[in-house]
């Protein structure tokens, strides 16, 4: 019978991915792996008797479905809603004063808000752990752990793999967490592939010191050495002149013809929805990578909901 | 306390208060919505010569002493200035100040959809070696300029 591994993981909320060390992230993928070789009628018996509450105070597809197919899979109960309109908020209560009622229903808090900061604050009133949907701008920790599980189970490790991060590195969160975790790994090697206008910020930049880095503005430049391609949109908004976006936007477009000269082993990842960076005609190609990314949502949030099933902070 | 400029002019001593030295040119307008409305003589040199910083602003508050509070917001402002507390035209105390690692409800954080800038609740920053604050909530950061323009007065 398929035993779920005993892990050493530390944290008692996921809020964002700098609280990560490199052994809290194996535990999560380990585990993650474990649930998706656990039988079904074993895995929904793992939350039995919990309540999980899932808080989207803004709208949300594939994050809020994978996180209730997720607490669905282990057997626990589901109560939340999936817009602010139809919560307390709508009344005026605060969000301190919501999170600390619902941690009284509640063993496992899941929520989403459009506030920056929103849940660390949660977790410093929360008696019960606070998973991180995403708050604003800021963080979306779990999008980073399934993309680390999903180049974990494409590659069999992370070590040493060269990584190309492409599109809007300026202000993607997607792309700053997943270089802060990749940052924790072995011999890494980290390709920041985008316009002049929109580079890896400084302060990112910063924090992965300890790992190599080159940055690019054409993707050919570097493409022969990539295991992974990660694409993100570039938006038209964040350009102060729409004439440079028409500049740059063709230049960043990922389909058969820009793919040559690529690595026979290449993945291409991308966290999703796309518009046009990524075009279709890569979707049965052998590099593609990114419905198989979207998938492993559901395993490795059944993971940290396991690894927090029994957390009570106080 | 006294300060000698190269020009040989004298800044007048100070019998009994805090005397602040040592601070950037150009911060002790800043420093002085920090100490409020004065009760007593407050005196403002701008741009004296210093052997230590090549210009600097002094400023001597008479009968005056600082709470923890505005000597931590000096500190975030003027990191390596020296606050000297006077009784009987003598030294009393020295406090050298340092950059803090953290502080709390001093800084309004620079992001307006920060949960700070939301809910009623102090706002947390932690300053690194280079003066770089990044905010405990929403992980933004802001460079010395940045929050020194936004210290909670």
């Amino acid at each position: 019978m398929e035993e779920i591994p005993k892990t050493n993981f530390s944290l008692k909320d996921v809020v964002s991915i700098s609280d990560f060390k490199r052994e809290d992230i194996e535990a999560v993928l380990n585990v993650a792996e474990c649930m998706e070789k656990l039988p079904k009628e074993r895995k929904s018996s793992l939350l039995k008797g919990k309540i999980v509450a899932s808080l989207f105070f803004e709208p949300s597809t594939r994050t809020r479905l994978s996180f209730e197919t997720a607490i669905q899979n282990l057997g626990a109960g589901v109560i939340g809603f999936a817009d602010a309109k139809v919560s307390s908020v709508k009344k005026g209560e605060t969000l301190s004063d919501t999170i600390r009622v619902v941690s009284g229903y509640a063993d496992i808090i899941v929520m989403r808000h459009y506030i920056e900061g929103a849940a660390r604050l949660a977790s410093e009133v929360s008696s019960k752990p606070i998973i991180n949907a995403g708050d604003g701008a800021n963080q979306h920790p779990t999008q980073t752990l399934l993309d680390l599980y999903t180049i974990k189970k494409a590659f069999g490790k992370i070590d040493g793999l060269t990584i190309g991060l492409l599109g809007d590195l300026k202000y993607g969160r997607t792309v700053h967490s997943l270089a802060q975790a990749l940052s924790l790994f072995d011999k890494i090697k980290l390709a920041f592939i985008s316009p002049e206008e929109l580079k890896m910020p400084e302060h990112i930049k910063e924090h992965i010191k300890g790992i190599k880095y080159e940055e690019f503005t054409e993707l050919a430049a570097v493409l022969p050495e990539l295991d992974v391609l990660y694409v993100t949109r570039i938006q038209r908004e964040r350009f102060a002149d729409p004439a440079e976006y028409e500049k740059v936007r063709g230049k960043y477009i990922v389909n058969k013809e820009s793919l040559k000269g690529a690595k026979e082993c290449l993945k291409i990842m991308h966290p999703l929805p796309r518009v046009n960076e990524l075009s279709p005609e890569l979707d049965q190609t052998k590099y593609a990578l990114y419905f198989e990314q979207a998938r492993n949502g559901v395993p490795v949030r059944e993971a940290l909901l396991y690894l927090l099933k029994d957390v009570r902070k106080w | 306390m006294v300060k000698k400029t190269k020009d040989g002019l004298y800044i007048k001593p100070i019998k009994k208060g805090t005397t602040i030295d040592h601070l950037p040119a150009g911060t002790a307008f800043l420093v002085l919505k920090i100490i409020g409305t004065p009760e007593d003589t407050i005196t403002v040199a701008v741009r004296v010569p210093s052997r230590k910083l090549g210009i600097k602003d002094l400023v001597f508050a008479e009968n005056k002493l600082l709470s923890e509070e505005q000597i931590a917001k000096i500190a975030l402002i003027a990191p390596n200035a020296t606050i000297n507390i006077i009784e009987n035209n003598q030294v009393k105390q020295k406090i050298r100040l340092q950059q803090p690692s953290e502080v709390k409800g001093l800084i309004q954080c620079i992001n307006p959809n920060c949960i700070t800038n939301v809910e009623n609740i102090p706002s947390r920053f932690y300053i690194d070696k280079n003066g770089i604050a990044k905010c405990h909530y929403c992980e933004r950061t802001m460079t010395r300029e940045e929050y020194i323009a936004r210290i909670r007065v």
